[in-house]
């Protein structure tokens, strides 16, 4: 990622603070709706609206975008667990990473329309899609 | 698009027996029969030339309609589009687009001065293509039971000259549901964005109905 790109994530983050597993919760809420067939790898969990379970699911989420952040230099190597876990052990379809980095980004943007200038949406946009690459094997 | 249906009823000829599908009077819509049809491309056998159908005639075309919308959807996406200011959430959806998606200012060389965040959201051309793009949100918010028909014009168009890849459809509508999260961040609940994301895909669709 560009230096530029590096900078304005990591601003935003530090914005965040603690409350990256609120976003990242509402971001999962977002996708369930919106999306419903992605409930299905969720179907041992309570899925209603404010669910604790959910809550957990979304702070273990905005533990490893977090941990992403602080290591934008090696996303492979560090993010190696949770791609072996989401695609042999789970086998997640890749296409549910983008759905749910897209809710996110309408979450965040909800949430910071002030921040979310243009510039500051294409920084997320590359790092979410570095993430998804550490993450999930890519199509084809 | 007509819809072909058959009726297990008896047959109406005399004596009963059945009616051979050459015969038939079923209405393909365009003056069409499927009479003419299969007598235009006869059968490879006589078995399937005497296949029965009770002849019903179609006399009006039934909508195609590929998505379906409920009532508290068309309600959630008129609220939300009595608000909205087209030219600004128009402008700053396709700004949007040509800054996070680059490759799509292709089609934009004629534009002019796109070389800057400042410069795209400042750029009066995307201004002017952008209010139109949601414009035509707004007719598929008049026309949601019918969102094919009403762009069977414009999918042509960015199919046979304008070359634009479908996918592009699919990103410029999450483009303008993420400007409508900053300026509705109250009224953007899930099930707002799911309406608008069902509408955004579904002009997205329609947009790709005519690609050849």
């Amino acid at each position: 990622m560009a230096p530029a790109d590096r900078a304005a994530v990591l601003a935003l983050w530090r914005k965040l603070g603690t409350n990256v597993g609120i976003y990242t919760t509402e971001a999962l809420e977002r996708t369930f709706v919106a999306f419903p067939s992605s409930k299905t790898y969720f179907l041992h969990l309570n899925l209603s609206p404010g669910s604790a379970q959910v809550a957990a699911h979304g702070q273990k989420v905005a533990d490893a975008l977090s941990l992403a952040v602080n290591h934008l230099d090696d996303l492979p190597g560090t993010l190696s667990y949770l791609r072996e876990l989401h695609t042999h052990k789970l086998r997640v379809d890749p296409v549910f990473f983008k759905l749910l980095c897209h809710c996110l980004l309408v979450t965040l943007a909800r949430h910071y329309p002030g921040d979310f200038s243009p510039n500051m949406h294409a920084s997320l946009v590359k790092f979410l899609n570095h993430v998804i690459s550490a993450l999930a094997p890519s199509s084809g | 698009m007509s819809i072909l249906l058959t009726h297990p009823c008896p047959s109406p000829t005399p004596g009963g027996g059945p009616l051979p599908l050459t015969n038939s009077l079923i209405l393909l819509g365009e003056g069409r029969t499927l009479g003419q049809e299969m007598r235009n491309k006869r059968p490879h056998s006589e078995e399937a030339a005497q296949t029965c159908f009770w002849p019903i005639r179609i006399t009006s075309k039934l909508p195609d309609t590929m998505v379906h919308f409920t009532t508290e959807e068309k309600a959630a996406v008129a609220s939300l589009w009595a608000k909205v200011n087209v030219e600004v959430v128009g402008g700053e959806s396709l700004a949007r687009l040509l800054i996070v998606c680059p490759w799509t200012q292709r089609f934009f060389d004629s534009f002019g001065n796109l070389y800057s965040e400042s410069a795209i959201m400042g750029n009066p051309k995307v201004k002017v293509y952008g209010r139109k793009v949601l414009n035509s949100f707004g007719n598929a918010i008049k026309h949601m039971d019918d969102l094919k028909g009403t762009f069977a014009d414009l999918s042509e168009l960015h199919c046979d000259k304008l070359h634009v890849d479908p996918e592009n459809f699919r990103l410029l509508g999450n483009m303008i549901l993420i400007v409508l999260a900053t300026h509705f961040s109250k009224e953007f609940t899930p099930q707002m964005q799911a309406a608008w994301q069902k509408l955004t895909n579904a002009v997205a669709n329609a947009l790709t109905h005519k690609y050849h």
